[in-house]
């Protein structure tokens, strides 16, 4: 209790302290945001939450690790071989998994999701080992207010991908066929079925553009923070909540609420103490999920 | 053939299986001796996969927190027992030496004491996150539950009082009681049975029912007057106090608390749960039971076999279950041979 009312004080005597919190978060939660998107993506095409959707980001980044470090690139250079690969590994759980349950009750297909993000983070346990991943980027950093704000580069440089990412995306779902294709199946799957629409085919590439935009954001991840096999959990939470609170299919609401979730989750870890960070990300889903049923709760209706 | 099945459905229904399964469970420590922790071990997961399937099955909502109650129940006892007979600095002055020592009556107390105040504290838990994260449906109770399964462990982790990250121990199962896995062996055989016996006695009643039309359909169950909210709350607390006391003994069994491994294992117990109650058939009385049990005597007779990859294959087990056979054992069989009109069945 003591440390949070020193930490408070803190920023209060110096409150360029809080820039440089509020800098750091904004950084970050663009690549939430980014994972949010896809997440929101996939829910709003083939009505399935992806709960394995943080370990296709853990996965992307311990991908880009291992190649950039085996064939000794800059990992830069691993994110778009992370992506493609990511691509191939949503088409095989799609075909295999995903494509039996995507009709069926939400009951089914939510084990479902949740067994294959088991089965993802062990997998990842064995394979790459449970230590932290960190890739090497070689970027400087930038000093502000001598040196009291720091901006690294890579970071700033994460933030501009994602953006130019997120952009990429919503043009391909307004302009391209298969962006539309993907809009009128989330509309309404049985007119666009009879449009000629192949909607198993729409729901596969969907789950597929979506595990890819994952293995993309895991890149970043790996490269401006450090990830570990048992992380992946705390990134299905956190685009989860951000998609609750933005909507489904709302991008300047994900945008907005993964900013605003990396700048909370920064500020919360300086004054509460970085132990209790990820447990702050799950008492907020919390909060954040019953505020939302009260607000419904007062007009009968219900959170589905 | 399907005589059989019937004869066997039935015989599954009356008071005679509840009868049988006590024989069994009594028999069972003594036959194997050198397995007792193991047989423990087993009702454990029975408890475990009927108190989930209160929920899961017989309601409709996944709750992936579940182990948040067999935890807190674990650390109250734990708890319970040190603060009865020792001062805290006395007490982590010797239980560093892992020789925390008290008479078979203490103990008893203690433990009783503990189990008791863990069940009622769950109890009121569930209660009131019942009122709050059962107003949530679908999804969005799922994912808050796993988050709170997550949270729980995070926070048990940072609270020195209850030893933090190292964990704690309770005291030694005293010499006098004679064998720690008969002891517990017979304490869980006993949550078991007190556990089967009033769910079957709750799903025979108006509670099953209304349990069951909340699944089939809450928008309608309520409109029929069915005070929703209430029913679910009361069926979380259930499922609660059994696990506070399975919890309870089960730190006591293993003689060591720690948070991430033995009180909020999400990863291994609280996903085992899961498997078991669907493998055997949810929203049955039987499935769960008979889920534990398969699922309990498989893990421990190959898993040695998968050499570490033990957790790997539990994922790809529950995938396979969940897409290919998710009516589980009991709902395969029921499946394969129709209910008759005879009786109601379990």
């Amino acid at each position: 209790m003591e440390s949070v009312l020193g930490n408070l004080d803190l920023l209060y005597v110096a409150p360029v302290l809080g820039l440089q919190l509020l800098v750091n978060g904004l950084l970050v939660g663009a690549i939430f945001a980014l994972v949010a998107y896809g997440l929101a993506l996939v829910w709003g095409v083939t009505h399935i939450i992806n709960l394995a959707q943080g370990d296709f980001v853990i996965l992307g980044g311990m991908l880009t690790y291992t190649i950039s470090s085996q064939a000794g690139i800059h990992p830069l250079w691993a994110l778009p071989i992370s992506a493609v690969l990511l691509y191939g590994l949503g088409v095989v759980i799609y075909r295999l998994v995903i494509r039996r349950v995507v009709d069926r009750d939400i009951f089914v297909s939510i084990l479902a999701t949740f067994g294959i993000s088991i089965l993802l983070t062990q997998l990842m346990n064995q394979i790459f080992g449970a230590d932290i991943q960190r890739a090497r980027h070689d970027l400087g950093t930038w000093g502000f207010f001598d040196n009291v704000v720091t901006v690294e580069q890579i970071k700033l440089l994460a933030a501009a991908i994602t953006a130019v990412l997120a952009l990429g995306l919503v043009q391909f779902l307004r302009r391209s066929r298969v962006g539309q294709a993907m809009r009128a199946t989330a509309q309404n799957p049985r007119a666009a079925r009879l449009m000629g629409i192949d909607t198993d085919w729409v729901y596969e590439t969907t789950f597929a553009v979506n595990a890819a935009i994952c293995g993309a954001a895991g890149a970043l991840v790996v490269m401006v923070w450090s990830i570990e096999p048992f992380s992946g959990l705390i990134f299905t939470i956190r685009a989860f909540m951000i998609v609750v609170v933005a909507g489904v299919g709302n991008l300047a609401g994900v945008v907005a609420a993964g900013l605003g979730l990396g700048v909370m989750e920064n500020f919360a870890g300086f004054i509460l103490g970085t132990e209790f960070q990820i447990g702050f990300v799950f008492a907020l889903l919390v909060v954040i999920l019953l505020w939302r049923n009260l607000r419904l709760g007062r007009k009968r209706e219900v959170l589905r | 053939m399907s005589d059989t099945y019937r004869r066997i459905e039935r015989l599954s229904g009356s008071p005679w299986a509840v009868v049988a399964l006590l024989v069994v469970g009594l028999a069972l420590p003594l036959v194997f001796p050198s397995y007792q922790t193991a047989i423990a071990v087993l009702w454990m997961m029975v408890v475990f996969a009927l108190t989930w399937d209160v929920l899961g099955g017989q309601m409709g909502y996944n709750s992936f927190g579940n182990i948040v109650f067999f935890g807190v129940g674990m650390y109250v006892a734990a708890v319970v027992q040190r603060e009865l007979y020792f001062d805290i600095g006395q007490f982590e002055s010797i239980s560093d030496k892992f020789n925390v020592h008290l008479t078979s009556a203490q103990y008893l107390t203690g433990f009783g004491l503990g189990t008791l105040l863990g069940m009622v504290i769950c109890g009121v838990l569930a209660l009131l996150l019942g009122y709050g994260i059962l107003g949530l449906r679908g999804h969005y109770f799922a994912i808050c539950t796993l988050g709170l399964g997550v949270a729980a462990g995070e926070i048990a982790g940072g609270i020195d009082y209850i030893g933090a990250g190292a964990g704690m121990a309770p005291p030694v199962f005293p010499e006098a009681l004679g064998s720690r896995g008969l002891f517990f062996a017979y304490f869980f055989l006993a949550l078991t049975v007190a556990s089967f016996v009033l769910l079957r006695w709750l799903y025979g009643g108006r509670f099953g029912l209304a349990i069951n039309a909340i699944r089939d359909d809450e928008d309608k169950a309520d409109s029929m007057g069915i005070p929703a909210t209430r029913y679910k709350s009361t069926a979380w607390c259930v499922s609660a106090v059994f696990l506070a006391a399975a919890g309870a003994g089960f730190g006591h069994l293993n003689g060591w608390i720690e948070p991430a491994e033995i009180a909020f294992p999400g990863a291994t117990m609280g996903v085992w749960m899961v498997v078991m109650a669907v493998l055997g058939g949810k929203g049955t009385l039987w499935g769960p039971v008979i889920g534990a049990v398969v699922f309990y005597v498989s893990q421990q007779t190959f898993w040695v076999l998968l050499l570490g990859w033990q957790l790997v294959a539990l994922g790809l087990l529950i995938v396979v279950i969940v897409v290919f056979f998710p009516e589980g054992i009991v709902g395969w069989l029921r499946a394969r041979r129709p209910a008759t009109d005879k009786g109601p069945s379990p």
